[in-house]
């Protein structure tokens, strides 16, 4: 007795090679639109992707949810970070007068900053709501120079798909696609509630990329790179991350 | 499709549960509102230790981190729980799987009728009589109630609970996490909702068990009946 009747056969065969197709065409499709993260290897690579794509095409211009001033946490939680290393001690020291961030890659004009001249940058603050990939969270006002103000000033050139972004603490370094580094409420954080940004919650310098887990939101950063590719970076996985088993993008 | 997408279902779930205790022990507190963390009063706390030395567990013991996989599997597995239910509910709409096997019928939606169900599972020495001919073939009132709470109230809150603890989600659709009194509430009712789809997983379980595990279990997977069960459980009856 044959289970399998023709009729199920061909529509079996119809939608097997639609499927393909479709595959195929979706591919095609998420390569041309930059959809495909720089972690999209393994066997976690598919839920990567799928992650990344949808929430680039549902959240383009949207922006993190921004509370009232009252909801401010007044219990803010800094994590646990390793002691800082000598090179952060010193500028410490010195009041962080020396701070410096070096901005390079593919820009018409590489140059370094100070705080001094970040500040006299175009200013945003924000409040915000940082969001631990392990469950916790807290809202706090950042007040920054927006990363856009700063690609401005250096120019970016049009075949720029990827920021990198390091922290002085060695092996702490993350990236984010052009487009969150665009995004309005991207911030170079100096400052918190209404005064310098503590060195607990990354002062004096934080990256503050709130549409992804507090973990993209690097803390003591010096450097800033300009790419059209993370393949040469660390593993090429995007950022530290991925080299811990953590996913790049970190939208969710 | 229905056992195709059972079985789907039943990995993608496994996987969505491990990985999200996994996940849990990083923080076994939980919190009602907007924000919550370790500086402020947790709604309640779960008795395990965490993954997290800066979590006060009283255990004076961290366990290892497993976030980083774990995380990647929650995800991916979610997608296969959405893709499964979409062709789940698309076919279930088309071939009237719903309407004909899930619905209670007419004569059925009655309290009276969903108590009768419950008394006979009660009164029924079930271990030894296995399905009755009538039921062999179709659900009764209180298994279609109780499937379509899984399908269309449970899953769809477990999905939408989990999306709303997503930062960029939230920023296109941020009433998705409003409505439910904030991202901390979000995460509360996650887990609670799980603890649900756990409650009926094992009720399922243990009916099947009851029925006859794996006769019952091949028919899921084959879709053949065992005929010879069903013919002796009516001499018995």
């Amino acid at each position: 007795m044959s289970f399998i009747s023709r009729r199920k056969l061909i529509t079996g065969g119809v939608a097997a090679t639609a499927g393909v197709a479709g595959l195929a065409v979706a591919d095609r499709m998420a390569r041309r639109y930059g959809l495909i993260p720089p972690d999209h290897g393994g066997c976690y690579g598919p839920g990567e992707t799928l992650d990344y794509a949808a929430q680039r095409l549902l959240t383009k211009h949207s922006l993190a949810r921004e509370f009232p001033r009252s909801m401010i946490s007044k219990a803010p939680f800094a994590n646990a970070i390793a002691p800082p290393n000598d090179a952060f001690k010193r500028m410490q020291a010195g009041g962080f007068l020396d701070w410096r961030l070096k901005v390079d890659g593919m820009v018409a004009r590489p140059g370094m900053f100070s705080l001094a001249e970040l500040k006299s940058l175009p200013v945003r603050s924000q409040i915000t709501e940082v969001v631990c990939e392990e469950g916790w969270s807290y809202i706090a006002e950042w007040i920054g120079t927006p990363l856009h103000e700063v690609l401005n000033e250096v120019g970016v050139l049009p075949q720029a798909r990827y920021i990198a972004y390091f922290s002085i603490e060695p092996e702490w370094w993350d990236s984010i696609d052009i487009s969150d580094a665009l995004h309005p409420q991207t911030l170079l954080s100096w400052g918190m509630n209404d005064g310098d940004l503590p060195v607990g919650f990354g002062g004096p310098l934080r990256m503050r990329v709130p549409r992804q887990l507090g973990y993209k939101s690097v803390k003591y950063i010096t450097r800033l790179t300009v790419t059209d590719s993370m393949k040469s970076f660390g593993q090429g996985l995007g950022s530290a991350a991925p080299e811990g088993g953590y996913s790049w993008y970190a939208g969710i | 499709m229905v056992r195709v997408t059972h079985w789907l279902t039943v990995i993608a779930f496994i996987a969505l549960l491990i990985s999200g205790l996994e996940i849990v022990i990083s923080h076994p507190r939980f919190y009602w509102g907007e924000t919550g963390n370790v500086n402020m009063r947790p709604l309640f706390t779960l008795p395990i230790p965490s993954s997290r030395g800066t979590v006060p567990t009283g255990y004076g013991y961290v366990m290892p981190d497993q976030n980083g996989w774990s995380r990647y599997l929650h995800f991916q597995a979610a997608w296969v729980l959405v893709f499964t239910a979409l062709v789940y509910g698309i076919s279930s709409l088309l071939n009237g799987h719903f309407r004909k096997d899930l619905l209670p019928a007419r004569g059925d939606r009655s309290w009276r009728a969903f108590w009768e169900v419950i008394a006979r599972y009660l009164g029924r020495d079930l271990h030894r009589a296995g399905p009755d001919a009538a039921e062999a073939h179709s659900y009764n009132v209180v298994q279609r109630v109780s499937y379509l709470g899984v399908i269309f109230v449970l899953f769809p809150l477990v999905i939408w609970t989990g999306l709303a603890l997503s930062p960029a989600f939230d920023s296109a659709f941020p009433w998705a996490v409003n409505v439910l009194g904030g991202r901390q509430s979000a995460r509360t009712l996650h887990f609670f909702v799980t603890g649900f789809l756990v409650l009926f997983l094992v009720v399922h379980v243990t009916m099947v068990a009851l029925g006859g595990f794996w006769s019952r279990t091949r028919t899921m997977i084959t879709g053949r009946m065992v005929l010879r069960r069903i013919a002796q459980s009516r001499e018995r009856l």
